[in-house]
């Protein structure tokens, strides 16, 4: 349905489950497509299942001059950037009373610096071109909150607050930035709690059932197609009916 | 005019969508020439592009009018 033939997207953690399915999207819909994450290894698995219009970019997002330099890597590599999926994040849980400077910098500057940087530094040549898509992978956290969770939800939800501001900014030059908040969705992640768990957890989601990461990569789809091209400083929530925000 | 003045002249015209003759040596971007933020952000962009040359952001932020823009150019090329 939606064609990004020519189009040039790199992905953050693609590495993952949700990342994974976000980079098989956009390349199964013609995007040449950037596999950023900090582990190799499954950035080739997935670079060889994949097969042509694919570039392997690792990089570590808690180094600042990596993270600045990524972006123009991905540029040079691909013929150019359209496309930015900032879906890398760490989570570091913790009690708020008992949480460290650490656990608290480390979450930030992961996931909302990370991404203020890729950003910052994909923005000047989609201006030049006058077109390009930012899709910031946020959180129904982010909007809810989490007991244990309060480093996450801040950035999650400083995301959301920081791309409203981007889309404000660049909107009269035919780039739009917005957010997808997933709710809880089945990756490697949450296959490790117990069914007791699980049922808990899917008790209180409308739908009955934990999202999957294709689910996730068709929102992001749709914001990087040509259609949303009218949908800017948004946040898309794919959780099922968790939160209806 | 200066080489440097004639090609800055036309990259401002361009951009902005100016008469030529606004574009005095003390024309303001964005007083004068009707020029947003992010258009200055551009025109320094195109200045870079144009002349091979790299502006840093704080330089950016002191080159306010066209003179501003041909003295920086001048120097720096």
């Amino acid at each position: 349905m939606f064609d990004l033939t020519g189009k040039t997207a790199l992905v953050t953690g693609a590495s993952g489950g949700i990342g994974g399915a976000i980079a098989r999207a956009l390349h199964g819909a013609g995007a040449v497509v950037g596999l950023s994450g900090t582990r190799v290894e499954p950035l080739n698995a997935l670079a060889a299942e994949l097969g042509d219009r694919v570039h392997v970019l690792p990089c570590n997002l808690s180094d600042p001059e990596a993270v600045d330099a990524l972006p123009k890597v991905a540029a040079a590599a691909m013929g150019g950037l359209d496309i930015l999926v900032n879906n890398a994040g760490i989570t570091r849980d913790q009690v708020f009373m008992r949480m460290s400077d650490d656990d608290w910098q480390s979450v930030l500057d992961v996931n909302l610096t990370s991404t203020m940087r890729l950003c910052r530094g994909s923005i000047r040549g989609m201006m030049k071109a006058r077109w390009g898509r930012i899709v910031n992978i946020s959180s129904i956290v982010g909007a809810t909150g989490n007991p244990g969770q309060a480093n996450y939800a801040a950035s999650k939800a400083g995301m959301v607050g920081m791309t409203k501001s981007i889309a404000y900014e660049v909107a009269s030059r035919g780039i739009t930035a917005n957010c997808v908040a997933p709710g809880f969705i089945a990756t490697a992640m949450t296959d490790k709690l117990n069914d007791d768990q699980k049922d808990k957890i899917n008790a209180q989601i409308p739908a009955a059932r934990m999202g999957t990461p294709e689910e996730i990569a068709a929102a992001v789809l749709y914001l990087a197609s040509e259609e949303a091209g009218y949908v800017t400083g948004a946040t898309l929530h794919v959780n099922g009916g968790m939160a209806m925000l | 005019m200066s080489d440097v003045a004639d090609r800055v002249k036309k990259i401002v015209v361009e951009h902005l969508g100016v008469e030529e003759d606004k574009v005095t040596e003390s024309a303001s971007f964005i007083d004068d020439l009707g020029a947003d933020s992010l258009d200055t952000v551009e025109l320094v962009m195109a200045f870079e592009e144009e002349f091979g040359i790299e502006i840093p952001d704080d330089a950016a932020e002191g080159i306010q009018t066209f003179g501003d823009a041909v003295k920086f150019i001048s120097d720096a090329a």
